[in-house]
């Protein structure tokens, strides 16, 4: 197993008085999709923004690349080459798909070969690429997040439930999208409820529960375990999917 | 019965309750102990003070809003009080009938900005309120017929209250003269009014007013409906203050955009709540007290300061007693930061910390 | 919440959609701008049918068009600063009151050129002290920003309380350094007097102002739209939070734009003051109250809205002014509450996070 390239360790995060994250322990391997898991509440969107950098962990230590990332700010976690798609996909609405893709593209100009790439599996982002963002579809919507976040390499990408009502037929369409990215060796941290999904693509699984880790397992073992699945979260992923 | 009478709020700190004691005592003696006017002026002013800044407490610091109408409010009773007195005479129910309109004007007023506003932004509730306060004081000035316009009016209140008017002769106290009954009416009033405020925040709908300033949102999720209780708020806070308008328009048988409408009392009112303490009600009582004393007897401070810096003009200007001002942006500003809690949260600290 | 063309996902998927045109572009939203040719309309039946000359009409309107384009001048850095950080500077009248008393500071040892009868010398002359009245509202603006607001970003009630302190220190500070009586703020030779198209007189400074204040607007629709840093306000203007995530500091962003609502504020002041040829240190509170009903009507963070509201408000200000002089002000209350009832988040809200 590679070495991992962000560890999280004993991270507490506050909002207000409300204690989120109690204690969250777990490392993403390089190079694989490692995805979090867990009910409703559970604290995987609060743990993906700390890792972000978007909320501050009152606790406890994130490493990124052997560097300590805790309480840095967010644009300098970006820089460090952390890319973020949030749950509510934080497109921006009066900026058209090119503008949001040009500020995507901060370390130089858009590279064309790069936009191709992205292109061949997002092609609705051609068709509307003049088109202001707010004009999309949930679906497009989605895919120019994700897009945002892959039209520069970067080293780890963060995504928050990216299947969230999104139509079956897209799903499909970012399945191959992320098999594209792992064909890369990106690493992906990816908070999903869609087991489908996740056991697709996930070599890893990491459950949450209640601001806590609660079980490691690779994707198979846990895709194979009814048992666990059952204790863990509740109800059969399989049912889930 | 103190309990029932500070409605279960109790000052929690013996600090706070020696010196609020010694605020209302000598508020309450004031007339006895202190021969001077400008004694007895300061002591009215406080009472007055209290009642106002107490009302804007209850919208500040227990509902959360930052309302920069409340002068209007002022302005309406210390109007609506001294036109009634100049226009139908100087009787008691020429008084009442004035107070009444403006009471009635100013909830009408305040349930208007508060049904139309509240529903936006925060923010634009404070701008809006900056605007119509604005406009208020502007057509004040310009309808100068009737209201007097810059100047204002000077009016003569019922005879009981009057100056030339003796109730009695007593020993050693000396007469009790109009003044006297006209300050036991300004400070028994603002004790009630003081009491009814207390009253208020700390009924279920005070705390229901305090529920939605932490968070209005979870307020709402929990089946109030918060834009109602905001307006209600806004209602009684401005009724108040009309009323405390009305107190200093008898007190000082004048009535005028200067002592009522200006951004200036504004900005002292904001100071008053800051420093004494938002949301504890008897930071009302600690600011007001601390603002008026500052004010009178600074400022003789400041003018000896000016002549004594002379030599060096820039800091014989900084400290002129019209830069008054200057200083309480400075302490205004420094009390939002270092002070959030006020006098008051300072005084209780230690006892927080013990619980 | 669903955006304005969004069909949400259809069931067997978007490569429907995919197939088809590409869906149309939201349709222009030009309705509010003809409030604009409308009030003026309005104005000029009122003033036919009470027998008003046409030439006082047009003076009117062109006071009213060189009165917004200042308003707008002030108030574009405040709204972009309130869309952007999501801070309302009260003390943006201060702003605007130290930039013109350093341009009328400025102007003093400029007396040769000012009274010359010559517009290059004059215009150089202005030039010189609307350079210095923003470089000195852009530096206060820096400090204020960073000693004032930062360090209660977030919290809009402590934002509210300090910015006002803040605005009452100004002014204090203004009357220390320059004095508190009225001081005269001439207009240079070249600029004063009219010009005169048939009968109808058009005052040269206004037409100044008009220029200033148009290539101000089209200064900012360019920078918005054309550049990075504009991609950047606007979609800052959104959603910060994601900028940020993207690897941009926003604070220094925030900050910028600060800096330029400052500058733009001086500069504002300058014209307003030359414009009602006196000074006081009260002139911020005096314009502030139009600026935060224009940024109202606009819409916080739309700059378009600010131009369009400006011209509005100044619009109402001047034919009301002259019609009912007494309710000038509590007609821009009520131009603004009627617009607010037709659009509760102002003529053009932007979209937000």
């Amino acid at each position: 197993m590679s070495e991992p390239l962000l560890t999280l360790a004993g991270v507490h995060t506050h909002i207000g008085q409300y204690h989120i994250l109690q204690g969250v322990d777990f490392a993403v391997p390089a190079g694989a999709m490692t995805v979090l898991l867990g009910r409703n509440g559970a604290g995987k969107t609060t743990t993906l923004r700390t890792i972000m950098g978007l909320w501050k962990p009152s606790r406890g230590q994130v490493t990124f690349a052997g560097q300590p990332i805790g309480g840095w700010p967010a644009h300098a976690i970006a820089r460090a080459g952390i890319a973020y798609v949030p749950e509510t996909m934080a497109v921006f609405s009066d900026l058209t798909v090119a503008e949001n893709m040009l500020l995507a593209a901060r370390d130089g100009p858009l590279e064309a070969a790069r936009l191709d790439w992205v292109f061949s599996f997002f092609p609705a982002l051609k068709r509307f690429w003049t088109q202001p963002a707010g004009t999309l579809s949930g679906g497009q919507k989605q895919m120019l997040s994700i897009a945002r976040a892959v039209i520069e390499p970067r080293q780890l990408i963060l995504i928050d439930e990216p299947t969230k009502g999104i139509a079956p037929v897209i799903i499909e369409n970012m399945i191959g999208a992320f098999r594209e990215l792992k064909r890369e060796r990106t690493t992906i941290l990816l908070v999903e409820q869609n087991f489908r999904f996740a056991e697709a693509l996930g070599d890893w699984a990491v459950v949450m529960d209640d601001g806590r880790i609660v079980h490691r397992a690779s994707m198979a073992e846990l895709a194979g375990d009814s048992a666990t699945q059952h204790r863990l979260l509740g109800l059969s992923l399989e049912a889930h999917a | 019965m103190l309990r029932a009478i500070l409605s279960d709020d109790l000052p929690r700190s013996r600090l706070l309750s020696a010196i609020l004691v010694t605020i209302v005592a000598l508020l309450a003696l004031a007339p006895l102990l202190f021969g001077g006017a400008q004694a007895i002026n300061t002591a009215a002013k406080i009472c007055v003070f209290i009642v106002l800044v107490a009302s804007y407490d209850l919208l500040l610091g227990y509902t959360g809003i930052v309302s920069f109408a409340h002068t209007m409010f002022y302005g309406l009773g210390g109007y609506g009080v001294g036109l009634a007195l100049y226009g139908w005479g100087a009787t008691w129910s020429a008084a009442g009938a004035g107070l009444a309109i403006a009471v009635l004007t100013g909830i009408a007023l305040a349930f208007l900005i508060g049904l139309f506003s509240l529903r936006v932004r925060a923010i634009f509730f404070a701008m809006i309120t900056l605007a119509v306060a604005s406009a208020f004081a502007i057509l004040a000035a310009q309808f100068s017929e009737f209201t007097g316009g810059e100047d204002g009016r000077s009016f003569r209140v019922p005879e009981l209250l009057r100056p030339a008017y003796t109730l009695t002769e007593l020993p050693i106290v000396g007469a009790i003269t109009g003044r006297t009954l006209a300050y036991y009416l300004v400070f028994v009033a603002a004790v009630l009014l003081f009491l009814a405020a207390l009253r208020i925040v700390n009924s279920p709908f005070g705390r229901v007013l305090q529920a939605i300033r932490e968070n209005d949102f979870r307020a709402e999720a929990l089946g109030y409906r918060t834009v109602g209780y905001r307006i209600a708020a806004n209602c009684l806070a401005a009724a108040m203050a009309v009323l405390a308008g009305g107190l200093n328009a008898l007190w000082l048988r004048y009535t005028g955009p200067d002592t009522t409408l200006s951004f200036t009392i504004m900005v002292d009112i904001l100071l008053m709540v800051v420093i004494g303490g938002m949301g504890t009600m008897y930071g009302a009582v600690i600011g007001a007290s601390v603002f008026v004393l500052a004010q009178n007897y600074l400022q003789k401070l400041m003018a000896a300061a000016t002549q004594a810096t002379e030599a060096v003009p820039v800091i014989a200007h900084l400290l002129h007693p019209d830069r008054w001002l200057l200083w309480l942006g400075i302490l205004f500003v420094l009390s939002v930061y270092f002070f959030p809690a006020g006098i008051v949260g300072k005084l209780r600290q230690p006892m927080a910390a013990g619980d | 919440m669903p955006n304005a063309g969004d069909p949400g996902p259809s069931p067997r998927g978007d490569e429907q959609a995919d197939a088809a045109a590409p869906m149309p572009r939201a349709r222009g939203d030009y309705l509010p701008v003809l409030l604009l040719p409308g009030l003026a309309a309005a104005a000029l039946a009122i003033m036919t049918w009470q027998g008003v000359p046409f030439s006082t009409w047009v003076t009117l309107t062109i006071a009213a068009l060189a009165m917004g384009m200042m308003i707008f001048v002030i108030a574009s850095g405040l709204t972009l600063v309130f869309g952007l950080m999501d801070v309302l500077n009260f003390a943006h009248g201060a702003f605007i009151a130290v930039g013109a008393y350093l341009a009328m500071t400025t102007l003093i040892p400029l007396a040769g050129w000012v009274e010359a009868n010559s517009l290059s010398l004059n215009l150089l002359a202005l030039g010189l002290a609307m350079l210095v009245a923003m470089l000195g509202s852009g530096a206060l603006g820096l400090a204020f920003e960073r000693i004032i607001i930062m360090p209660v970003y977030g919290q809009h009630l402590k934002q509210i309380l300090i910015t006002t302190g803040g605005l009452i220190v100004a002014e204090q500070l203004i009357h220390v350094v320059w004095g508190g009586d009225q001081k005269p703020m001439p207009l240079p030779t070249a600029l004063r007097g009219a010009v005169i198209v048939g009968n109808i007189a058009l005052e040269k400074f206004r037409l100044l102002a008009v220029a200033i204040g148009l290539i101000i607007f089209f200064a900012m629709l360019v920078l918005l739209n054309r550049s990075k840093l504009g991609l950047l306000i606007r979609a800052g203007v959104e959603n910060g939070e994601m900028v940020e995530a993207l690897g941009y500091r926003i604070r220094r962003l925030f900050a910028l734009v600060f800096v330029a609502g400052s500058a733009l504020a001086g500069l504002g002041g300058t014209l307003w003051a030359l414009y009602r040829e006196t000074l006081t240190a009260s002139i911020g509170s005096e314009v502030i109250v139009l600026v935060f009903i224009v940024i109202i009507i606009g819409g916080l963070g739309s700059v378009g809205g600010c131009f369009l509201g400006a011209l509005l408000v100044a619009q109402m200000a001047n034919y009301t002014g002259y019609l009912a002089p007494k309710v000038a002000i509590a007609s821009n209350i009520l131009l603004m509450v009627a617009i607010l009832m037709w659009r509760p988040q102002g003529l053009y809200p932007v979209a937000k996070r």
